[in-house]
């Protein structure tokens, strides 16, 4: 079986890759938007912690 | 923590894919489109088990007034909604060709759907209460009462005469080919990794946005740098 046959998936490869390129996406997005929330709050706090000692 | 489960969550999807698309041999009634059954059936049923465990977290929030326990409920709840919708986008995706059509009002599918605006009424009565400890109590409630459409979800199939098929793996024994279960078991543990690992950072930052007035958070040497 080549890469051509396998991408093509027997005619079902809209299909397939449309499930498996959604699930991949899904994680994708979740991942950075977590990461950012991270990077947010503690650089919020970061701000806080700042103005206090002022 | 969270290093731990997302590598190994990583490792399972590399393992459990490559099972899934080169070990695993093609159906034959389905050909090859049964292989989106490989991500269907473990985002279906981490969808309906992370809405269990959510429910429960929000309970001991609501009976013993435990913050943490809230949470981890709100932590979870967008990784479950996420999960849902890939469940019916991935079960459209199989029906179209199968059945012929992207959605039918079957009681599995309709459940699904349900469980989904759970989550997403969940996510949205949380975010609606300014009072952070009032918004875990309302949605708390929501959450509690609608873990009732789980079983429904979960025995729908065999309650009604449903499109949807029945489960294909049964505790006295399964139909499917020992690949095609190791597939769908690696998969499985693979995306129940990623759950626990997405949702402990996501809770990492809750509490600290939660508890951003307290003394140990602006002693923390990531807030310090």
């Amino acid at each position: 079986m080549n890469w051509g046959e396998f991408f093509a998936m027997n005619g079902y490869a809209w299909y397939i890759w449309g499930s498996f390129g959604m699930a991949l996406l899904i994680f994708i997005v979740e991942i950075v938007m977590v990461r950012h929330r991270r990077t947010l709050i503690l650089q919020q706090l970061h701000l806080m912690g700042n103005t206090e000692d002022l | 923590m969270v290093p731990w489960f997302a590598w190994s969550a990583a490792i399972m999807f590399v393992v459990g894919l490559y099972i899934s698309f080169f070990v695993a041999p093609t159906d034959i009634q389905q050909s090859e489109a049964y292989r989106i059954m490989f991500i269907h059936v473990p985002a279906s049923i981490l969808s309906m088990f992370i809405y269990l465990v959510m429910a429960g977290y929000a309970a001991l929030g609501l009976i013993f007034n435990t913050r943490l326990s809230s949470m981890m409920a709100s932590a979870l709840a967008p990784t479950g909604a996420l999960l849902a919708f890939l469940s019916l986008w991935t079960g459209a995706l199989w029906g179209k060709p199968m059945w012929g059509a992207w959605w039918v009002w079957d009681a599995r599918l309709t459940s699904e759907l349900i469980l989904l605006f759970l989550y997403l009424g969940f996510i949205a009565l949380h975010a609606s209460i300014d009072d952070p400890r009032r918004a875990d109590r309302a949605s708390a409630l929501l959450a509690i009462i609608g873990s009732v459409n789980v079983p429904i979800i979960y025995f729908s199939v065999q309650w009604w005469n449903t499109l949807h098929q029945g489960a294909s793996v049964k505790l006295t024994g399964t139909s499917m080919h020992v690949a095609m279960q190791q597939g769908m078991y690696t998969m499985m543990l693979a995306v129940w990794l990623y759950a626990i690992a997405i949702s402990l950072l996501r809770v990492r930052s809750i509490i600290l946005e939660r508890e951003s007035k307290t003394q140990w958070v602006s002693e923390l040497v990531e807030v310090k740098r």
